[in-house]
Order: structure tokens, then C-alpha cells, then sequence
């Protein structure tokens, strides 16, 4: 036995001068020095660029999601912006009294209600006793028509309002040429009309000529133009307008008593409340509304119409994305799938990584951030299409391309939320391997 | 000269123990952490009756039953048995990939038949490396990478990865090919690659389970003279094998049957791999692998 032993240990040169190991040892501070996740990381890509059309497919679900949920939202910022705008530009801190009860105002117990616009009962002298009211800065009654106007040999339809002088700064109107007519010209009535921008384009632009003294023809009567107002812009057609002194419009366009409307603006929105409720007190009187009647008219503020407008396009937001969203759970259900597979091929290669000290860790991270490259990958194409495609939509019904960064940030969010939600699985499935069977599998 | 030949060469050179500049090893891992060659003479296995029965539904299998041993470091060690002797199972146990049903499991003074999977996975990362008999390369990954592997998850540095890696590519004599990828190797250079792999974490054991199952007789000779090489440097190895002829480049073997081992005895006169590769390498010196 002891020349046996000497002899299984004699090439060791355990007694030589050269006892050295095979390669420099390892000291205990040579572990744990680096991390693993950027090699991880380049892992991931590697294996997903080792099936490069497989990978694209699989994003394909991710990135078709994401695009319709920005093209989505984009669309509904875009459509939410213009009508902002177009509230707006209609005055900001304004109350708007219309004939009818209305349904803001809601029911008082009258057996009859009229529906808004339907009864005639405001007068110009309706406006002129609400322009008394403490901290109404301007007043202007309302009366609209449509008709045909002609220049020349050039002809248009468009809306002809009658207002007073103090409409240019409830609607915050500009002048582009000459000036908005004065009270005298409303106090006696004179033909004098302001064009909005679209109009002027429309009806001298093939003349060529100056507006301003120019006469053009409004239902058999004529106006003298005396100013033009610049654009405000917005697709919803607020340029197409006419401007004529309130009395000229009752006289000579309408022959009537009745308005259809009253602007009122007030000088701060924190008055816009007391103000409706003494408009509401002071119309009851004049038009001897009694306790348990309904009113003949109805308020709405400009406040008002831009939180239902803004419920509107919220509600909007929320059912398309929502929809786009069903896309993107498909896409997530694709990553799950392809990673269960992919987990599936290649067991033996998870049996080598284990069987060489991979924790379970290690290989759950590997295949999770493979999963997360891959959601983030769609993400990040889907976020430049959707881009693309709101931009488009934007550009072709013309409104506002609003990029908030909450559709920039929202991709990269829930492509992760996906990848980690649908990568989980599959992540688990390739950890809990046993390193025996996963070795001998193929 | 053929190019494996030259590679052989370079084994050659790699092998003598010359550079005086290499630093002793220091006992890594605690106290118990046996670092190659280190210490000399105490046992880096030491299995004490152990027990595994696998349960296939209702039907309980033993495939060992009762099994003892001790090896010493700087030992190589032959396990032979047929098929269904229970080698395998003894190989994953001894291998830390498989925990006993019963009895007691030492490495380098530490037990691990009761780690847990987190430890066991350190176990098999620093202290075992593995060669295996289908190489198990990662195919994607070149040469280098794949050895690169076990410092990933043993958290070393890149440069020290990278130059670890590289060291132990020209240590197999590969180090003109490290970046190729496994289907541009020939099995014999595969196989050195799995063996590089298995040593840049310096184990204290190496496990080589058929190791020339898949090659042909030349290139085992080639395979198993590597492995003498790193014995003689004082590496303690344990091969499964089933071929008699293989198991005697060891200078001990052990036998299984029916889960026991029913002898255990040393090779009174090992073959010598390096001395059957020259006399090969002569007689067909244009042939290549």
C-alpha cells in the first residue's frame, strides 16, 4: 500500500520548488467584485440578435400597441387643444345668457320646459341693464344670421352677427386692417360691418383691393367694411364671421325685438359665480319670473363649457386608449410566449450555466431582462410610429400637434411594466430547472 | 509539424512548472479552502455512506446504497461502472448538483449534502469545474467567452476575466483560436475549451464525466494527457468513465455496481497519455484533428 500510495502521488510536485497552480489562484477579494447586469444586458441582445426575425416578430404585438396608444393620445391632446382654443378664443371669463331654461340652470318645477334657443325672450335692454351689474367689464348682445354676401362679382355664405362695440374685447378680437365700428355707429344704426379673415380672403383677395371703405352687399343691404380682423386660427371656422353694429342688425337684417344671446364678461374669474347669480336675480325681476317658475333663460360660463369639454375629450382619451391597450396585452401575451419557448430551447444551455455556478437568480435575470429588452425595443419603435401617426392625423384634420411628455415617458413605462409582467413567467420556468435534467435534455 | 501538434507544443511548454514568478497560493474561502495543490495530502472528498433513492411515482428507486470515499488531494481518481451502477448519480452528488437522500458529503473540509441550492451554486462555481462528455459549450459564444463563464457569475472583473480566460485558452494550447466558436473547432479543441473553462476559477476539484466519450481514440489521448498534465501540477481529478482502457490513465480507480462500490484500488502502473500522444504524433505527423 505505501508504494502504492507513493506511487498515486508522485507526479505531484507537491515537495518541488515550483508548486504553483495551474492558473493564478483566485483571492477571496478577486469575487463578487463585478456586477452581472451589463453583461446581462449585452447576454440579452446577443440571444435576441441570434434570432433576429423571431425577436422582430415578437415585437411586432409591443410595437403596434404602443404606436396606437401615442397615435391615440396624441390625437386626443390635438382634439382637447382645439377646442380649448376654440373656447377661448370665444372670451375667457364669460357668461353667455341664452334665451330657453336651459339645463344648466336645471329644473324648478315649471310644468312646461323650453328647450334653449327655442323662445324669444331676451332684448337688447335685457344686455343693457346687465351691463350695470358690479364687476361685469363688458356687455354685448348677440343676434345671428346667416346669408349669402357679395362683393363685386364675388359671393360667399357666412354668419353675420350683431353685436355691440364691447364684443372685440369679450372675444379678444385683433384688427388687422382699419377699426371695429364705434357706438355712435351702434347708437344710429349705420351699415358698417367688420370682416373676419376668412371672408376678406374670400372676397377680395381675387380683387386685390383695400376692404376698408369698400361696399359689399348682406341680404339685398350694404355695408361699408371698416375693418378686418387678423385670424385666430383653429380649424373650427372662427375667422368665417361677420361684425355688425347690434341695432343696424335688428333694423335691417332681422326686424326683430328679440336677441338670440348676451356676452357677458366679467373681470375675474373668482366673480364669474356672484356674477351669474345676480344676472339670474335681475333677469327673473325683469322678465317677473315668480318663485317655483321656471326661467325664460339660461347661463353658461366659458369655465363651464371648458370642464365638460374637457370631460369630453378625457372620456375620449380614456375609450381610445383603452382599446389601443387591448393591443398591447396581446403584444405582452406574444413576449410570454416566445420567452416560455425560447426557455424551452434552450434548457440545456440554462443546464450548462447552472452546472458552472449560475444562480437561479442569474438565470431568471437573464431570461427577465431579455423579455424587457424585447417589450422596451417595441416600445421604443412603437413610440417613433405613434409619433408619426398622430403627426399625420394632426396634420390632416389640422389641429393642434400637442406632444406632452406623458406620451414620451408613457412607451418606455408600460412596455417595461409589460416585459416584466409577461417575462415573469417564463423567467421563473428557466430558475426552477433542475440542472440534472436540463443538462441531459437536448 | 502539424497545427495540433504545435498546439501540443505549446501544452508542452505552458505545462513546466518554470515561472518562479507565479505567487503561492493563499487558502481561499476560509480556512478549509484547499487551492490546488495546496496542502497536500488532506482529503478534498470525503463521502460517508451516502444514500440516494430517486422516486419514480409510487416506486421508490435506490441508486446508491451506502456509498463511502475519500480523496486525497492531489488524487486522480477513475470511477467505472456499467450503465445503472449508480456512477451517474454519485457524479451529480459529487458534483453538487444533486443533494444525498442520506449520509454525509465533504468538500475541502466544508459539508455540503446540506447546502442550500444558493450555496451549492458557489460551490460549483468555485470549487468543482466541470468537463463533461458533450463538452456543452454555449454555441453563440466564442471560445473565449465560454470560459470566460464561470467568472460572470463568480463576479470577476472584465480585465481579470479577460486575462484569466486568455491564459487558460493557451494553457490547452488554443490560444490561436479564441474566437472561435464551438462549430469551428474540432472536438478534441471543444473538449480543451471545456477545459480551460473548468479551471479559471481554480477549483479544488475537477469532475470530468466521459470526457472522451465523444472522441475518437487519438484525440483522447490528446484530452487525457491534458488532464494528466494538470493532475501532475497537483489538480485533484475525479473521471467517470465506463472504459477500462481510459480509466487507466488514472492512478486510481473505483468501481461501481447495483448503487455500491465494490472496489477500490490503484493503478499500479498508469498509463502515460503524453508519452502514447508523441509516439502517435510520429507515426502519422500529417494527419490533423
Amino acid at each position: 500500500m505505501s508504494i502504492q500510495e507513493q506511487e498515486r502521488t508522485a507526479p505531484t510536485p507537491a515537495s518541488s520548488p515550483q508548486k504553483h497552480s495551474i492558473l493564478p489562484p483566485l483571492k477571496k477579494e478577486d469575487f463578487d467584485r463585478a456586477g452581472k447586469l451589463g453583461t446581462n444586458i449585452s447576454l440579452a441582445i446577443e440571444a435576441l440578435w441570434a434570432n433576429r426575425l423571431r425577436s422582430l416578430l415578437t415585437t411586432l404585438g409591443i410595437f403596434i400597441g404602443i404606436a396606437s396608444v401615442v397615435a391615440a393620445m396624441l390625437m386626443t391632446q390635438g382634439v382637447s387643444a382645439s377646442i380649448t382654443n376654440t373656447i377661448n378664443s370665444l372670451g375667457t371669463n364669460t357668461i353667455t345668457i341664452a334665451p330657453g331654461s336651459g339645463n344648466s340652470t336645471g329644473n324648478r318645477g315649471g310644468p312646461v320646459r323650453a328647450a334653449s334657443g327655442t323662445t324669444l325672450s331676451l332684448t337688447s335692454d335685457d344686455a343693457k341693464a346687465v351691463a350695470k351689474i358690479p364687476d361685469v367689464s363688458s356687455v354685448s348682445p348677440v343676434l345671428s344670421v346667416s346669408a349669402q354676401i357679395i362683393y363685386g362679382n364675388q359671393n360667399w355664405n357666412t354668419r353675420i352677427q350683431g353685436v355691440s362695440a364691447g364684443m372685440q374685447q369679450i372675444q379678444n378680437w385683433d384688427i388687422a386692417q382699419g377699426g371695429w365700428f364705434s357706438s355712435d355707429d351702434e347708437q344710429a344704426a349705420h351699415s358698417v360691418a367688420v370682416i373676419g379673415d376668412t371672408v376678406y380672403h374670400q372676397l377680395f383677395d381675387t380683387s386685390g383691393t383695400d376692404p376698408i371703405g369698400q361696399k359689399i352687399r348682406i341680404r339685398d343691404q350694404v355695408f361699408r367694411v371698416v375693418g378686418v380682423l387678423k385670424s385666430k386660427g383653429g380649424g373650427f371656422g372662427a375667422d368665417d364671421i361677420i361684425f355688425v353694429p347690434i341695432q343696424t342688425a335688428l333694423y335691417r337684417l332681422k326686424s326683430s325685438t328679440y336677441i338670440d344671446q348676451i356676452s357677458v364678461q366679467v373681470d375675474d374669474a373668482s366673480n364669474i359665480d356672484a356674477v351669474q347669480q345676480n344676472i339670474t336675480t335681475l333677469l327673473e325681476q325683469r322678465h317677473r319670473i315668480t318663485k317655483g317658475q321656471a326661467d325664460d333663460f339660461n347661463l353658461t360660463n366659458s369655465n363651464q363649457l371648458l370642464q365638460t369639454a374637457n370631460q369630453f375629450t378625457t372620456i375620449l382619451t380614456a375609450l381610445l386608449v383603452g382599446i389601443a391597450g387591448i393591443s398591447l396585452a396581446v403584444g405582452g401575451v406574444g413576449i410570454m410566449n416566445i420567452m416560455i419557448v425560447s426557455v424551452t430551447e434552450r434548457t440545456r444551455e440554462i443546464g450548462i450555466r447552472v452546472s458552472i455556478g449560475a444562480q437561479r437568480n442569474d438565470i431568471s435575470n437573464q431570461f427577465l431582462i431579455e423579455a424587457l429588452v424585447l417589450s422596451l425595443l417595441g416600445g421604443a419603435i412603437g413610440l417613433l410610429v405613434g409619433l408619426l401617426i398622430g403627426y399625420g392625423i394632426s396634420s390632416a384634420l389640422s389641429i393642434p400637434f400637442v406632444v406632452t411628455p406623458i406620451a414620451l415617458i408613457m412607451p418606455f413605462v408600460v412596455s417595461s411594466a409589460i416585459g416584466i409582467i409577461f417575462g415573469l413567467y417564463p423567467a421563473a420556468r428557466a430558475a426552477r430547472l433542475d440542472p440534472i435534467d436540463a443538462l441531459r435534455s437536448l | 509539424m502539424t497545427k495540433n501538434n504545435q498546439e501540443m507544443q505549446e501544452n508542452n511548454i505552458s505545462f513546466s512548472p518554470t515561472d518562479p514568478t507565479v505567487p503561492v497560493p493563499t487558502p481561499d474561502m476560509g480556512a478549509s479552502r484547499v487551492v490546488n495543490a495546496d496542502n497536500q495530502g488532506q482529503p478534498v472528498i470525503v463521502i460517508h455512506d451516502v444514500h440516494k433513492i430517486y422516486h419514480l411515482g409510487q416506486t421508490r428507486v435506490p441508486a446508491l446504497r451506502g456509498v463511502s470515499l475519500e480523496v486525497s488531494a492531489g488524487e486522480f481518481v477513475a470511477v467505472r461502472g456499467p450503465s445503472g451502477s449508480g456512477k451517474s448519480s454519485f457524479m451529480n452528488i459529487i458534483g453538487c448538483l444533486d443533494r444525498p437522500s442520506k449520509g454525509s458529503y465533504w468538500l475541502t473540509g466544508k459539508e455540503v449534502s446540506r447546502l442550500s441550492n444558493y450555496e451549492l451554486a458557489r460551490v460549483r462555481n468555485r470549487l468543482i469545474g466541470f468537463v463533461f462528455q458533450g463538452f456543452n459549450l454555449l454555441s453563440r459564444a466564442s471560445a473565449q467567452s465560454n470560459v470566460e463563464l464561470p467568472m460572470i457569475y463568480a463576479g470577476l472583473t472584465k480585465e481579470m476575466r479577460q486575462r484569466r480566460a486568455r491564459q487558460a485558452l493557451q494553457l490547452v494550447g488554443l490560444g490561436t483560436r479564441m474566437d472561435h466558436k464551438p462549430a469551428q473547432l474540432s472536438g478534441g479543441q471543444q473538449q480543451r475549451v471545456a477545459i480551460a473553462r473548468a479551471l479559471v476559477n481554480s477549483p479544488s476539484l475537477l469532475l470530468a464525466d466521459e470526457p472522451t466519450g465523444n472522441l475518437d481514440s487519438r484525440t483522447s489521448v490528446e484530452v487525457m494527457a491534458i488532464l494528466q498534465a494538470l493532475n501532475q501540477q497537483g489538480l485533484t481529478i475525479v473521471l467517470v468513465t465506463h472504459e477500462p482502457d481510459i480509466a487507466s490513465y488514472a492512478s486510481r480507480q473505483v468501481i461501481f455496481r447495483d448503487g455500491r462500490l465494490i472496489r477500490d484500488e490503484p493503478i499500479s502502473n498508469p498509463r502515460d497519455a503524453q508519452a502514447e500522444w508523441d509516439i502517435l504524433s510520429t507515426q502519422n505527423p500529417d494527419e490533423d484533428y
